[in-house]
C-alpha cells in the first residue's frame, strides 16, 4: 500500500535503484533563477550540450533582484553591482538555450516558488526540482519538490533526470483546529520545534490530518516551503478539492478534456489507508499559540508569551542566545523591534498580505521602526493593491516594494543593520542571514504586523 | 573530476552544531557567476571582523595551516542548498568534512564535487570534536576512518557516489548514458 510519495517516486522511475546505482528519476518540471543557474549553463556549454528539454524549464529572477521600482521600472540601474550581472547573465542564458523567462520587467515575475503555483505549472504527482532548497513548497500540491545544487541543475539542463536514492517517507499528523491568531507559519513553526532542524533529515515528509484537510493552498504553501528547516528532503500534502480549486482556471492548468483526465488522476494521488510510513509524529493543533523564534535556527522557537528557557553550559545554546542578545529566563512578549520584514517565499503571498492589513488597518508603524513589505510576484503585488491592502500599508508607513526574495537573505541590498533585531516572515533566522549581525526572530504576518505597529515583540491576539 | 582515494590530514574543529551554508558562505556572495575563488569568503562572518582575520577563530590560527579535514558538530551544511558551500570548502583546501550528522542537500552536493562527507557515530564524532589537529586517515576504498589511537571507524557511504569519486567518474556521463532509457520514458508518459 503506497504512500502519496511512494506512487509520485514509482511513476517518474525511468530506472529503479540498486545497490550499486541510484534511480534515474525523470524530472517534470525544472525551475530556475538567476543565482543557482549560472555555473550550470556554463557547464552545458564547455560540454557542448544543450537544455534538452526548455519546455520543461521555467526561468525567473528573484534572489538578487531590487525591490524598488526605480530600479526596476524606472531609469536607474541595479544598485548591486553583481546583481546586475547575474540578471542579464541570466538574460543571456535564456535565449541562448531557449528557455522561457520571466524577466525583471515581466508580469509575471516573482519569487520562484509563488510564480509556478500561480501560473499554475506546478501540478499534483509532478516532479520538480530547483536550486534552491525552498523548492519544497510546491509539495503542497502533492508533487514531490526538492532543492538541488548546481551541478544537478546541470544534470536536469542536459538530460531532465537526477540520480536520486530514496528518501524514507515521515507522516506529520495534525488533528484539531488552530485558535484565532494562530496560522500555518505558528503551525510548521511548533512541528519543527517539536521533531528538531534535523529531524527530517533523509526523509520526506507527509502532512497529514484534519487540519492540513481544512488549510487553503497559500497556507500549506507555508508549511511544506519550511519542511527542509527540519532537514527533511521535501514536504508533501494529498491534492484535494480545495487543491483542485486553486488550480481550475489558472494559465497553465490542464483546460477542457485534459482537465477532466488530470483530475481523474489526482484523485489518485494520496495516500493508501494503512500504507507504512518509516516515521511519525502526532501533532495537537489545538494546543498551539503564536510562535517566535530566539535564537540562529528555526527549531529554536517558543510560544509568543514564554520565556526563553535557561541552558547554562550548553555552549551551542549560550553562543546563539549571545548572539542574540537574549538570556535564559528572559520573556520574548515586550522585547524590542527594529525593522519588520512581511514577504518571502514562506509568506509573500496574498492571503499573508490580507492577514497583515487585517493587523495594520487604521494603525500607524511605532516611531523608529522600519516596515518592509514585499509581494511574492507581481501578479500578487497587483492583487494586492486592488484589494485595497497597499494602501493600508502605505497609510500606516510601511515601505511597499516591487516583488522578489529581498531581505529574506539580504542579497540585494535589503538587509538589516548588524545588532538590530529583524521580526521577519522570513524562513531563517540563521546568523548573518538578513545582514552581518543582524538578529531575526522568525513569526507569522500577524505576529510581524503586531509587532511593528507596538514597536516591541506583541501577541497579534490583542490587536484581531 | 579528479579521483579522491584517501585523505589524510590533521583536523580543524568547529563544534558548533546546525553550521548552515548561510555560515559556510554567507548570501552576500552568492553573486558570482563561477565557482572559483570561493574559500576567500569561507565562514566569512567568522573569520573576519571588520574586514581583517579574526585571531580567535579557528581557521586563523596556525595550526589550522595546510588542515585538510573538517571536523564540525551535528547537521553540519542545513540550510540552503548552494552548491558555493562545498565549491568554498574545497578551494579553501578541505577534501572532507566529519560530522555526526550531515544534511542532505549539503551531502549530495559535496560528492558531487569530490568533498568526502563523512558521517561517523556519536563515539567518534565526540572524540574528534574532543581532539583537534588529529591525525586521522580516511580510506574511502575501504569505508574506513582511522584515529590516531587506532580506533577504526567505518562509515556510510553511497556506494555509485563512492565508484565516481573513487574513479574520477562524472555522473553526468553515466545519466547521459541512460538517455535512450530516459527517451523511451518520455514517449511513455509525454
Amino acid at each position: 500500500m503506497p504512500t502519496l510519495f511512494d506512487k509520485v517516486w514509482t511513476a517518474h522511475e525511468v530506472a529503479a535503484e540498486t545497490a550499486d546505482t541510484p534511480a534515474v528519476l525523470y524530472i517534470d518540471l525544472h525551475l530556475i533563477h538567476e543565482v543557482t543557474s549560472p555555473q550550470a549553463f556554463s557547464m552545458l556549454k564547455s560540454s557542448g550540450l544543450r537544455v534538452r528539454r526548455p519546455d520543461r524549464t521555467l526561468a525567473t529572477m528573484d534572489h538578487s533582484t531590487p525591490t524598488s521600482t526605480e530600479q526596476i521600472f524606472g531609469n536607474v540601474p541595479i544598485k548591486v553591482d553583481a546583481a546586475a550581472k547575474q540578471v542579464l547573465k541570466l538574460e543571456q542564458n535564456a535565449a541562448e538555450f531557449g528557455v522561457e523567462l520571466f524577466g525583471l520587467r515581466d508580469a509575471r515575475r516573482g519569487i520562484v516558488h509563488v510564480i509556478s503555483p500561480e501560473l499554475g505549472c506546478t501540478q499534483p504527482g509532478m516532479t520538480i526540482v530547483c536550486g534552491d532548497s525552498h523548492t519544497s513548497t510546491h509539495g503542497a500540491f502533492g508533487a514531490l519538490a526538492f532543492g538541488i545544487g548546481s551541478t544537478e541543475v546541470g544534470h536536469v539542463f542536459a538530460t531532465q533526470s537526477l540520480l536520486q536514492r530514496k528518501p524514507k517517507t515521515f507522516a506529520v499528523n495534525v488533528e484539531g483546529r488552530l485558535r484565532p491568531g494562530v496560522t500555518a507559519k505558528d503551525l510548521i513553526l511548533g512541528i519543527i520545534g517539536k521533531i528538531g532542524v534535523s529531524g527530517g533529515t533523509g526523509h520526506v515528509l507527509e502532512y497529514r490530518g484534519s487540519t492540513i484537510r481544512s488549510l487553503s493552498m497559500d497556507e500549506r504553501m507555508t508549511v511544506c516551503n519550511m519542511s527542509i528547516e527540519a532537514g527533511a528532503r521535501a514536504g508533501m500534502i494529498a491534492p484535494d478539492d480545495t487543491t483542485f480549486a486553486y488550480l481550475q482556471g489558472k494559465p497553465r492548468a490542464p483546460k477542457a478534456a485534459d482537465w477532466d483526465a488530470a483530475l481523474a488522476r489526482w484523485r489518485t494521488l494520496a495516500t493508501d489507508p494503512g500504507a507504512h510510513f518509516d516515521a511519525s509524529v502526532d501533532i495537537d493543533a489545538s494546543t498551539l499559540e503564536p510562535m517566535i523564534t530566539y535564537g540562529t535556527n528555526p527549531g529554536m522557537v517558543l510560544p509568543i508569551g514564554a520565556h526563553i528557557p535557561d541552558r547554562a553550559g550548553d555552549e551551542v545554546f549560550d553562543k546563539a542566545l549571545r548572539y542574540m542578545g537574549f538570556h535564559g529566563g528572559d520573556a520574548m512578549l515586550g522585547k524590542p523591534v527594529n525593522v519588520v520584514f512581511i514577504g518571502s517565499c514562506t509568506n509573500g503571498r496574498l492571503a499573508d498580505l490580507q492577514a497583515a492589513a487585517h493587523i495594520l488597518k487604521g494603525r500607524k508603524v511605532a516611531p523608529g521602526v522600519r516596515l518592509l513589505i514585499v509581494p511574492g510576484s507581481q501578479e500578487i503585488k497587483r492583487a494586492a493593491e486592488a484589494a485595497g491592502y497597499a494602501e493600508i500599508f502605505k497609510a500606516a508607513g510601511a515601505d511597499w516594494r516591487e516583488s522578489g526574495c529581498s531581505m529574506c537573505l539580504g542579497m540585494n541590498g535589503d538587509t538589516v543593520g548588524a545588532g538590530q533585531y529583524a521580526v521577519s516572515t522570513s524562513n531563517r533566522n540563521f546568523e548573518g542571514r538578513q545582514g552581518v549581525g543582524a538578529r531575526t526572530l522568525l513569526v507569522s504576518p500577524f505576529t510581524a504586523a503586531a509587532s511593528a505597529v507596538q514597536g516591541r515583540i506583541a501577541d497579534p491576539r490583542e490587536m484581531l | 573530476m579528479e579521483p579522491v582515494k584517501r585523505v589524510r590530514s590533521k583536523t580543524v574543529v568547529i563544534a558548533s552544531s546546525n553550521i548552515d551554508t548561510d555560515q559556510i558562505i554567507p548570501a552576500r556572495f552568492l553573486t558570482t557567476t563561477t565557482k572559483d575563488g570561493l574559500g576567500r569568503q569561507l565562514f566569512a562572518d567568522w573569520r573576519y571582523r571588520d574586514g581583517s582575520p579574526n585571531p580567535d577563530f579557528v581557521l586563523n590560527k596556525p595550526e589550522a595551516r595546510g588542515c585538510r579535514v573538517l571536523v564540525a558538530g551535528r547537521n553540519f551544511g542545513c540550510g540552503s542548498s548552494r552548491e558555493h558551500a562545498p565549491w568554498a570548502l574545497l578551494d579553501y583546501g578541505f577534501r572532507a568534512v566529519i560530522s555526526s550528522e550531515i544534511a542532505d542537500i549539503f551531502r549530495g552536493n559535496s560528492l558531487k564535487n569530490g568533498l568526502l562527507p563523512i558521517v561517523v557515530d556519536e563515539a567518534a564524532a565526540h572524540w574528534l570534536l574532543e581532539h583537534p589537529g588529529a591525525d586521522v586517515d580516511i580510506d574511502l576504498e575501504a569505508a574506513r576512518l582511522t584515529l590516531p589511537t587506532g580506533v577504526v571507524v567505518p562509515f556510510p557511504i553511497e556506494a555509485f557516489a563512492r565508484h565516481c569519486l573513487l574513479n574520477g567518474v562524472d555522473e553526468l556521463g553515466y545519466l547521459r548514458s541512460k538517455l535512450e532509457l530516459i527517451e523511451r520514458f518520455e514517449a511513455r508518459f509525454p
